[in-house]
């Protein structure tokens, strides 16, 4: 026995390495690779040869050893999809060896365009299929790579069948390979999802965190979708112990919350278990990240909230702290998103970031660096900087250089630079900046530098003095490498030197220096401003000599002697500048001559102050009425010019007419064309033949033209050549040409470094003769030293020390209009997701749309919206109190991220238009209404909605927010928002209007569930939409909710899953939160009220067993619901009146109950969805229309007693209206 | 996600490229070469994640990377995965490699390049994670390896002894056969 094993090895062992004689191994290519180094492209082309000639053997072990090579020179770089047939022979063999050898080949070089595929899917198929869990899991390993639409539609079952395996080991790879399948066939997702959800609650732990794992993903991409699956991930939070699968839940939480702030509140207290007890850092990281996120979209009106941040900020401490270097990373990282909403609780650690600054590691210190726009102050801005500033010199890496430059920039100018208490320094900062070799930033610079100069009136006498400096060095930018932007410094140095040339110290020798420098080796528009400026300078020269004629006249020759040589510029722009300037100086220089030159006319060229414009002042001018921005100009071009014969009859008919044309332009007079202007023109598209002879006659007209420029190369180029010279002769005797690269780096560096120190004792001194004068005085705080603190000093322990400078905030706007932050937003969404093509855009799937409301478009939901009101008011309004209230914001300066306080500025704004009485929600709603405008005109369309709609979400925010201060969930129930219910319909906001004031009723209450509802009629068809809101008393999570409604005579239930029933089987009930369900009624006949059976089913998911239980109630459909809101304008009502069509009349009175009249009338139009007609004095009349259309009419008169109102209706219903009347008495008495 | 996992040596040198997203292999190999610039600068002890930048994917995309004697590791990971868990899943990739090929070195990965893409797809799948547990992958290596080994013994012997037969041209491949050869072999 022994024996023969022995005998049986040693035969394999020589027969193996025969075989390997024959055709090379794997292993004889890579050591044939590593033994050609020299000319290893050879040996493998040689060896690719030798696998094509293996290839067309008829072996399989042959062909596999071929495809497994192949795979080897895949990873080298070589394509191997030629051979993408045989790969497919190797994989369709029966042995497990070839076919893994097969599918490795094809996960690595098939992808979805490969078009063999469409010849696997049989064998695909059968391979998922296999009885060996080995093969049906390398297939799947395979697929998963190079799945394609058509392989998931036509495997998609197969898959689905894997997912139910016995086997554990296979049953993981289906669920993932699901994923794949959603991505290329989104259809598949639908049906798949509920088995989908089922492997959430798979026995084995593998399989459950694989569908974890997919469903994260697809949330992710989508989280609306998922926000019903919340109780079952939640659960598993809280019970598994497996920390990848609680880290992707944890994730998914994070990107779950914004939307659900509900869910946030949940998360926070086992978040902040799992943050104290677990000893896995990657676990405490994403726990920290989440709870950021919980408390960014709840931020505020959460009791403890402030000790959860305190929390992360400690422990992100404790992992900056750490030594190891990847948690020092993530900490800084996760404290950049705190950052954003609470600056405070970071700040706090200032020390531990700025030692950030100094480490060793480049990404370390780049995270740090993002966390340092947080950090700045008055106080510290200028030592920061200054660290900066070291760090750049320190520093190798034009990245991290360019980094910290932008860095520098950006906390400087913050909130319109708003640290900065002293513009000199940084003026020289940025001076200093320009000396960054190779920065791509230059552009940058310069913007700062024009910015600071036109925002800060003090500081122009400084800067421009620097400027010059500047201008006078301009040569050092000119030898810079040609990938440094550093020159367009010049741009700004040139401009701020000729705007505010009254401040230059020498403004003549400025003016000789840029005369003197090679401007023309710049880019042209560096150049352009160069030219203008020079003009400027030169008339303040002149006015400021008195008309000293010998002196302008000196000045002037000398500058168009000098100015000649800029008139060969290569750029065009700049070459017309330079002439401009130039005749401009020569027509000076001959009235100069003539004795008749005044200064004043030159002046007038640059008169007038620039101001800074807001960015947004261009999409503000409002166009003006009766301009069409998309109307032709022209009658567009017609179609059918393809039709050659008559276009040429055409052409022959008008050729008269074109004629004409064709005259005016070889004459080029426009004397013709004044005379033709007058007669009638037939307007008529040129043809494309008549534009090839126009375009003819043209080019000729133009030869014949000595004025006109052609394009003769040739001269120019000559030209050029001379100017050239010439200008290198010139430059030759410039004497002034100071030696290249001498002056500026240690003079500037010493400047900002002097400004720097001067400061600091400054800052010294005044904390000094403050505390002297505090000494007197009682508190620190009590007096402000500062001498021209006229703007609100800002309320930070030390800051009143700091001199204030005036900055000119924000920019200039057209007349009438206000800035507001909110017309942006159109821009940024989807602005993350610039991809060509987003596969989950078409796996936004929603899972509650039932098969049938696919095709029946569900009536709008109710949800309550007071905010509603807000569109009401008129905008101007809105915009005046917040434009008062920025103002305020912007002097304040508390918030130190912009962000943040643009944040509080809209919340503050809906405080106060809410404000006359903040107290009473429902009051503040009533004078809201009152407010606008007394005609009865109908809120028209969405578009004011639509721009509301950010304002809207802040106030659901914050009423469900309050909501959590006010124990009385049945007031504000209503407020909140139905998003745990996923069932998003679309929302008409005509019918929200009006049932803002309506309220949800109370159904039913057992100890489980109170279930309250609403209804509102459908606004096109005969339907009512009755939304139950329940609200989940329990500790257990509730779902499996069943409504069974019993239809009467004119109603009937709709979307029914099965006879009068509906399953919710999405919804589930959070321990103690509510969720919203729709159910809707067709009606037809709608004379009487109706008291409907109504059965609602449920399950309570216990710790150990699950509960059923069921309420029973009566659903009452009043009258009243039957109305539906329809606006009428008054002409139109009169004629319905006078018609004679509302035949049924009813009269009621009913009591004022110490209302007015107006407001009494708002009232009733509130609860019937009427609509006000018309109203004079004590009268009005009301309109509305019953859901089956039919017309009903009130008039409300005040009556004498001015106790009562009398009421009378009048329809076309007899029934309906004197049941609807008898409903108005009941309610309203 | 994953979108990429690759291995490199100190002369960026590729030894594992699995892309689970199709590029050409063009782009495959200036992407590694990228890689390597941006990794092989960075010194010991500095953190393990970089943005990946504009190599692959964008700004939501992250290198995290480990750095074992000769080798890079490199993953390649989307914002829903957790720097940290990735970089211990780097670590649960090498320790196999260690123990499926006993005290694993560059030349294993090198001469055994589709065995380590066979222990790779026991961690993931379509680039997600599939299983983390270090025995688990180990033994379902060694099982397929043992069916690889069982159709060797059965088949694939009398296979190859018959295209020795068909081609025989013995003396010649004899004196080429190298001890080596043979040596190494013997190992399985």
């Amino acid at each position: 026995m022994a024996m023969s094993t022995t005998m049986d090895q040693v035969v394999k062992r020589a027969k193996d390495s025969f075989g390997q004689m024959f055709d090379k191994s794997l292993h004889d290519l890579v050591r044939g690779i590593r033994n050609h180094k020299d000319n290893e492209a050879k040996y493998i082309n040689e060896a690719i040869d030798e696998i094509k000639q293996e290839l067309k053997q008829d072996n399989i072990s042959m062909k596999a050893n071929a495809v497994n090579k192949l795979t080897y020179l895949q990873m080298l770089g070589y394509d191997i999809s030629w051979s993408a047939f045989n790969i497919i022979e190797v994989m369709s063999s029966n042995k497990f060896t070839f076919k893994r050898i097969g599918y490795l080949a094809a996960s690595q070089c098939f992808h979805e365009g490969t078009d063999v595929l469409m010849l696997t899917t049989n064998m695909i198929r059968k391979d998922l299929s296999s009885s060996s869990m080995y093969e049906s899991a390398v297939a799947m390993s395979g697929l998963s790579c190079f799945i394609n639409a058509d392989l998931a539609r036509d495997l998609a079952n197969d898959i689905m069948t894997l997912m139910t395996s016995t086997k554990p080991y296979i049953r993981k790879r289906a669920v993932l390979l699901l994923y794949k399948v959603f991505l290329n066939n989104p259809d598949a997702l639908k049906p798949a999802f509920p088995r989908l959800k089922e492997k959430l609650e798979d026995p084995d732990p593998g399989v459950q965190a694989a569908a974890v794992n997919v469903i994260c993903e697809l949330a992710r991409r989508n989280p609306k979708n998922y926000l019903a699956l919340a109780p079952i991930f939640f659960r598993l939070m809280t019970t598994s112990t497996n920390n990848w699968v609680l880290i992707k839940i944890i994730k998914l939480f994070g990107a779950l919350t914004p939307l659900e702030p509900r869910l946030g509140k949940k998360l926070i207290e086992p978040l902040t278990n799992l943050i104290h007890s677990t000893s896995a850092m990657s676990l405490l990281y994403e726990c920290i990240n989440t709870v950021v996120a919980v408390l960014v979209s709840i931020s505020s009106g959460l009791p403890n909230h402030n000790a959860s941040i305190q929390l992360c900020v400690q422990k992100l401490r404790i992992l900056i702290e750490d030594s190891d270097q990847n948690l020092k990373y993530l900490g800084l990282l996760a404290m950049s998103k705190i950052l954003q909403t609470h600056p405070k609780s970071v700040q706090a650690h200032n020390d531990l970031i700025m030692q950030c600054l100094d480490d060793k590691d480049e990404s370390i210190r780049l995270r740090a660096l993002d966390l340092l726009s947080g950090m700045v102050s008055k106080k510290n801005l200028m030592d920061i900087v200054r660290k900066l500033m070291i760090h750049m010199d320190k520093s190798e890496g034009s990245h991290y250089r360019d980094e910290l430059l932008s860095k520098i920039i950006e906390i400087c100018s913050q909130s319109d630079y708003q640290h900065i208490t002293n513009f000199e320094w940084y003026i020289s900062i940025l001076v200093e900046l320009t000396r960054l070799e190779g920065t791509k930033h230059g552009n940058l610079i310069a913007r700062q530098m024009l910015d600071v100069a036109v925002r800060v009136e003090s500081i122009r006498p400084f800067a421009c003095n620097q400027m010059a400096i500047l201008l006078a060095n301009a040569h050092v930018f000119i030898i810079g490498s040609s990938s440094t932007t550093v020159a367009e410094v010049l741009y700004a140095a040139a401009w701020i030197c000729g705007e505010f040339c009254s401040y230059l110290k020498e403004p003549q020798k400025t003016l000789e220096s840029i005369l003197n420098t090679k401007i023309i080796l710049f880019p042209g528009h560096i150049q352009s401003v160069y030219y203008q400026n020079i003009l400027k300078i030169i008339t303040y020269l002149i006015q400021s000599s008195d008309n000293d004629e010998i002196l302008a006249k000196q000045l002037v020759t000398m500058t168009i002697d000098k100015m000649s040589i800029f008139l060969s510029s290569g750029d065009v722009e700049a070459q017309e500048r330079a002439s401009i300037t130039l005749h401009i100086l020569k027509t000076v220089l001959k009235l100069i001559e003539k004795s008749e030159f005044n200064v004043n006319e030159l002046s007038a060229l640059f008169d007038g102050v620039l101001n800074p414009v807001a960015a947004k002042a261009q999409r503000k001018v409002a166009i003006p009425n009766g301009l069409d921005l998309d109307a032709w100009i022209n009658d567009p071009p017609s179609e059918s010019e393809d039709e050659s014969v008559t276009t040429d009859s055409r052409h022959d008919n008008s050729g008269f007419f074109y004629g004409k044309h064709e005259e005016n332009y070889s004459s080029n007079s426009y004397s013709n064309e004044t005379s033709n202007y007058q007669q009638p023109r037939n307007y008529v598209e040129p043809t494309t033949d008549e534009l090839e002879k126009q375009r003819e006659s043209r080019k000729q007209s133009e030869n014949m033209n000595p004025f006109y420029l052609k394009d003769s190369k040739k001269t120019k180029l000559t030209q050029k050549h001379e100017t050239s010279i010439d200008h290198s002769n010139g430059n030759e005797s410039m004497p002034s040409t100071p030696d290249k690269g001498t002056i500026p780096a240690n003079l500037q560096i010493s400047l900002s470094d002097q400004l720097y120190r001067q400061s600091k004792i400054d800052e010294e001194n005044r904390r000094l003769k403050k505390k002297s004068k505090s000494d007197g005085g009682s508190s620190k705080k009590g007096k402000k030293s500062s001498k021209k603190s006229d703007i609100a000093a800002i309320d930070e322990n030390e800051d009143d020390i700091y001199p204030t400078v005036q900055v000119t905030r924000g920019g200039e706007l057209p007349e009438g209009v206000t800035e507001s932050g909110h017309e942006d937003n159109d821009d940024d969404i989807g602005s993350g997701r610039n991809k060509k093509y987003d596969p989950h855009r078409a796996l936004n799937i929603d899972f509650n749309e039932k098969p049938i409301q696919a095709t029946y478009t569900p009536p709008p939901s109710q949800l309550k919206e007071p905010s509603k009101k807000l569109v009401e008011t008129p905008p101007v309004s809105v915009e005046k109190v917040k434009k008062s209230k920025k103002k305020k914001t912007i002097e304040n300066q508390i918030e130190p991220s912009t962000s943040k306080s643009k944040h509080k500025r809209e919340r503050s704004d809906y405080k106060d238009l809410g404000s006359p009485a903040d107290d009473d929600d429902k009051h503040v709603l009533q004078s809201a209404v009152a407010a606008p405008s007394p005609t009865p005109a109908p809120v028209s369309a969405a578009s004011p909605v639509i721009e509301e709609k950010p304002k809207k979400k802040k106030i659901k925010e914050k009423k469900s927010i309050s909501k959590t201060a006010i124990p009385d969930a049945n007031d504000s129930a209503s407020l909140l928002l139905d998003i745990m219910s996923d069932d998003i319909h679309p929302i008409n906001q005509s019918n929200q209007q009006y049932n803002e004031q309506d309220s949800y009723k109370l159904a039913a209450q057992t100890d489980n569930l109170i279930i309250e509802y609403l209804i509102t009629p459908n606004s096109s068809t005969a339907e009512l939409d009755v939304t139950f809101l329940l609200k989940n008393q329990t500790s257990s999570i509730i779902d499996h909710i069943d409504i069974h409604v019993i239809d009467s005579m004119s109603s009937k239930l709709l979307n029914t899953t099965s006879a009068n029933r509906i399953s919710f089987t999405t919804i589930s009930l959070f321990p103690r939160s509510q969720n919203y369900i729709h159910i809707y009624f067709a009606i037809n006949a709608i004379s009487f009220s109706q008291n409907l059976k109504t059965t609602l089913s449920y399950t309570i998911n216990g710790s150990n067993k699950n509960e059923k239980d069921s309420i029973e109630f009566k659903l009452n459909l009043p009258c009243s619901q039957y109305l539906r809101k329809k606006p009428m304008n008054s002409n139109a009502f009169a004629d319905l009146m006078s018609s004679g069509t509302l035949t049924c009349q009813s009269h009621i009175d009913i009591p004022l109950s110490n209302q007015d009249f107006v407001s009494r009338i708002k009232t009733i139009c509130q609860s019937y969805r009427l609509t006000i007609v018309e109203q004079i004095n004590a009268a009005a009349s009301l309109y509305a229309e019953t859901i089956l259309g039919q017309p009903i009419a009130f008039l409300l008169k005040s009556t004498n007693s001015q106790t009562n109102i009398s009421v009378d209706g009048k329809s076309t219903e007899t029934h309906f209206l004197s049941n609807l009347m008898e409903e108005i008495k009941t309610s309203l008495k | 996600m994953i979108k990429a996992i690759l291995v490199f040596n100190n002369s960026a040198k590729p030894r594992l490229i699995k892309f689970f997203e199709h590029y050409p292999e063009e782009i495959q190999q200036q992407i590694v070469r990228e890689t390597y610039q941006l990794v092989s600068k960075r010194s010991e002890n500095v953190c393990n994640f970089l943005e990946g930048g504009s190599i692959i994917g964008g700004n939501d995309y992250r290198l995290i990377y480990r750095h074992y004697a000769t080798l890079y590791f490199i993953f390649c990971v989307d914002s829903s995965e957790s720097e940290l868990g990735i970089l211990d899943l780097i670590q649960v990739f090498v320790e196999t490699l260690d123990k499926c090929f006993e005290n694993v070195c560059e030349l294993d990965l090198i001469f055994h390049i589709d065995k380590v893409h066979y222990i790779l797809q026991e961690i993931c799948l379509g680039g997600m994670v599939l299983e983390t547990n270090l025995n688990e992958i180990v033994s379902r290596f060694d099982e397929q390896s043992k069916l690889e080994k069982q159709e060797a013994g059965i088949s694939a012997a009398p296979t190859k002894a018959m295209t020795a037969l068909k081609e025989m041209n013995l003396p010649q491949k004899l004196k080429d056969m190298k001890l080596s050869d043979l040596n190494l072999n013997l190992r399985f």
